[in-house]
Order: structure tokens, then sequence, then C-alpha cells
């Protein structure tokens, strides 16, 4: 399964993008409108880009009547991205989707690199809004924590239904005359420098939760995508690379299945995990396919 | 819109800017002060860029190299190809009375085609430098002025001005020229809405130059 990372795509632009994808997320919703921050938002490093955008959004009431009608036209099902400055703002929004039509899954954005952290918890956040909705909740977490598996067990707990591993990374560039580039100087770093953060954070959480991963963090080809299966995913999330091709769910599905088939894999499940099948031999057994 | 690799024919000298020629392929050229996002060859995101000139079977790109993916650009050659995905964005309003062109730098990029389409009208160019100026070269009927003359200087009242150039230059033009059209420019990763990098506030509301612009009408 494909979608996009959130904040990486706007389906209303480029429906035809959407479109390859098997669900589409959206941009971070939250109770209240957001300009964003201010210019300049985006930079490219040598190992990536950083952004800083600031959760820039039409707030959760236009979000609900002029947006979410219109993405669900498009036909692709709609993951929501759920943003907040409380657990109570996020469970309020998971309740104002609840039931949509065309909503398929909530994404609770509990790692935005570009504004405060939340003051409450992961797992007080889901915990709030599990009681709002019975949308499958999806944890998306930070790789900066210190014990990212941790926060997994807990929002588990906590009743979330998955986790999208991983959000960016803070991080900041100078310009020549040693200014930070970015209006905010510290944004979030994506791309391929962020590849080998996501491969460990899935391969941390896997061992430790039993929940579903979407992994996503500097995918950009087919053997990316394996890779995040192949620690655990079982979904993978693109982002940064859509930036420079619209194109790219369609090629990087292709690329996919020509690397599971030269793996004699007939599906993407196959390959959820096995990096672990073969580190721990008392997995041998397990049933990967009953890990939804 | 549309994404497609091009063949380099050629990439000419303009003072310290390159014109970067590409065979067109089955891209098209689009409006003039649309733009298109360049593959920057060894970077991760392409380079958005107007369109400077579209002769039959090409797409042409005046492009300034002020940073790695603008230089890796101009350090293309013939034969060498890369991805080019437009026409993005909106363009200028063709349907102007008293053309009058004003470019400012770089900023003159897109003129060359504008002057085209609209039958080369009248042009007011500046730059920092002769070296600069030589890009003159590329749009018929201007006339240049060089630092410390600013082009803002040459504006005569009565126009319908198009604008491209620094963003001191759009604002004096903003200014002094209500109900012109003027290309703005921001840092983008994308071109076509996705990354909501080019944002800008016009107005008290936020606007991504890239699906909303590049090109804007100044409030009249």
């Amino acid at each position: 399964m494909l979608l996009n990372a959130s904040g990486c795509l706007d389906a209303l632009t480029a429906p035809e993008t959407a479109l390859q994808l098997d669900a589409f997320v959206t941009k971070t919703v939250t109770p209240l409108p957001r300009g964003g921050n201010a210019p300049v938002r985006i930079t490219e490093t040598d190992v990536g880009m950083l952004n800083s955008i600031g959760l820039a959004n039409p707030g959760r009431e236009v979000f609900l009547n002029e947006t979410l009608p219109r993405l669900v036209e498009i036909g692709v099902p709609v993951w929501v991205s759920v943003g907040g400055f409380s657990a109570v703002e996020y469970a309020a929004t998971c309740a104002a989707i609840d039931g949509r039509d065309g909503v398929v899954a909530v994404e609770l954005n509990l790692s935005c690199p570009n504004v405060d952290e939340a003051p409450e918890s992961a797992a007080e956040i889901v915990a709030a809004c599990r009681a709002a909705t019975a949308l499958p909740l999806y944890a998306k977490l930070s790789p900066a924590s210190w014990d990212v598996g941790a926060v997994a067990c807990a929002v588990e707990a906590a009743g979330a239904d998955g986790l999208s591993l991983v959000n960016t990374l803070r991080g900041i560039k100078l310009d020549p005359n040693l200014a930070p580039v970015l209006g905010t100087a510290a944004g979030g770093l994506s791309g391929p420098a962020l590849k080998p953060v996501a491969l460990a954070a899935v391969h941390a959480c896997f061992r430790v939760s039993s929940l579903p991963i979407v992994g996503m963090g500097g995918v950009a080809t087919g053997r990316d995508a394996l890779e995040l299966l192949a620690v655990g995913a079982r979904a993978v999330g693109i982002g940064t690379v859509l930036f420079s091709d619209p194109s790219a769910p369609a090629r990087i599905r292709d690329e996919l299945a020509a690397e599971l088939a030269a793996l004699g894999l007939s599906s993407a499940e196959q390959a959820c995990g096995i990096v672990h099948q073969e580190a721990l031999p008392e997995r041998k057994h397990l049933d990967l396919g009953s890990r939804v | 819109m549309r994404r497609e690799q091009l063949t380099v024919l050629s990439r000419d000298p303009f003072g310290p800017y390159s014109l970067l020629r590409l065979e067109r392929g089955a891209i098209q050229p689009g409006i003039p002060g649309q733009f298109f996002m360049l593959e920057a060859p060894g970077r991760l995101l392409p380079r958005p860029m107007s369109l400077c000139l579209a002769p039959p079977g090409e797409l042409a790109f005046l492009i300034d190299p002020i940073g790695p993916g603008t230089e890796s650009l101009c350090s293309l050659g013939a034969g060498d190809a890369i991805h080019v995905f437009g026409p993005l964005g909106n363009g200028f309003r063709l349907d102007v009375e008293r053309p009058l062109l004003v470019g400012g730098g770089i900023g003159i990029a897109p003129l060359p085609y504008l002057s085209d389409r609209l039958g080369h009208p009248r042009a007011v160019l500046g730059f920092r430098s002769e070296w600069h100026a030589e890009a003159a070269a590329l749009v018929p009927n201007a006339e240049v002025a060089i630092e410390p003359t600013l082009v803002t200087e040459l504006i005569e009242p009565g126009f319908d001005v198009l604008a491209c150039g620094p963003e001191r230059m759009l604002d004096a033009v903003r200014l002094n020229c209500p109900g012109s059209q003027l290309a703005w420019e921001a840092p983008m990763a994308c071109g076509y809405g996705a990354c909501y990098g080019c944002a800008v506030e016009i107005g008290g509301e936020w606007k991504r130059l890239c699906v909303d612009g590049p090109v804007l009408e100044a409030a009249a």
C-alpha cells in the first residue's frame, strides 16, 4: 500500500498524482486556520531538504465544509492528518471527522518539528482521540525521541491502530554569511538523509509493538520502499520525492513490484519484516499476514 | 502540464547568464510568465525557471548561476538531458492595449517570449553592470538602465506595465503603476501546489505563488 506523506501533496492541485496512491493523506488540519511560518520556508541541503511551513491550513471548519468534499470527489480514500495543541483539540477534530464519507483513517500528527510540542503526551492524545472516533488511528511519531519503541508501546496501549514512522527531524542550514536560511532558523529535514532514520525507527517499533506500520522517510525508489517493508512496514509513504516527480507513486509501485519479483515474493506483505525473520529465529513461524 | 526528459541543444552565454536551449519534446511552451521545473543534475530538488524563448521545436531558459542548482544547470552541454515539468502557474494577461515590459537583472528571463507574443513592444531593462546588460540583446526594442540609474526611472505613465525583477523593483512598480502585472519569485520545491514553500502573504491572505501566481496583478 502506497500513501503520500502528509503535507507533501495537494490532491486538489494534482489529482492525477493522488490517484496513483492507495490513499491520500491530507495536510495536517488544526482547529483554527493557520497561515504558517514566515518565509523562507524551504531550502535544499546537500543531504535532503528543510521545510518550515508551520502547519499552514484553512482550519477545521473550512476543511470539513469545503476541502474534504472536494477531496472525496477525487475518488481516492482519504486519511485525515489531525493536529492540535492539546488532547482536547485533537479529539474534537477526530469527532468532527468521524462518520464522514470517504475518510478511512486518521493520522495523528504528534510530531511536527515546526510548532511547539503538544503539551500532552502522545499517549494522552491518542486516548482522547480513541474515545472520539471509531476510525482507525495512526500515530505519527518523531524519530527524535530517545526510545521511539517506548512511545509506540504507549500509543498502542492508549488505543492506536497503527504507527506512521517517521516525521521529519529538526535541522538548520546556514547561508554563506552564517545566517540561517529558513525564516524560523530550524525546519524539518526530509529526503535521503531521513531514510536510515526511518529504517531504524520502523525496525525498533516492529520488535516491540504489534501495530501495523506505515514507513516513510527518504523513499525515492522501489528499493527504498522494499527496505522499509523489510524492517517491518506494512505500507509505505512517499514525501519529498513528490516535489521533483509528480509521477513518483506509479514509478515506485512498478519498481517495488520488480524488486519483490526478483526476490520471489508475490506481494508486499510477504516482504514485511523479513529482516526480523532472519535475525530472530523464534519469529520464523510468525504469521505476518495477521498483523493488521 | 507534462513532465518529460528533454535534450540540451546548446548553452549560450549572455554576460554572466546562460541561455539553456532544450529540444521541446511534447511539452507546450504555455503562456509567457508561466514557469517550468528543471531537473538540476546532482541536486534533490528541481529549480523553477520561466520560459525565456520558444522558437519552433525548442524551449529556452535564461539562468543565473547563483547556487548549486543553477550552477548545475549552467554546466550542462549539448547532448545532456534533464527532466522538465510544465508549463506551471499563471502567466501574463496578454490583452493589454499599451504594453511596456519592465525587467531587472535575471528577471528579464520571461520578457523575450512575452515580447514575441505581444509584437515586440517597448521594454525598459535594468542591470547592475554592462556585463549583465549583455542579456538585453534578447529583448527587442529595449532601453537599458545601468546602476546607479534605476529601471523604474524609465517608466512613463500611461502604459500597461508587465514586469519581472527583484522584489524591491516590483514593490516600486506596484506603488507607482497600479494595475500592472508583476511576476514574483519565491523558493519552491515542487511548482505544483504540493509543498507550500512559495507561500507569500498578500493583502492578508496567503497565496502559493506556484498555483496562484507567479504573475499577480498589482491592486489598482
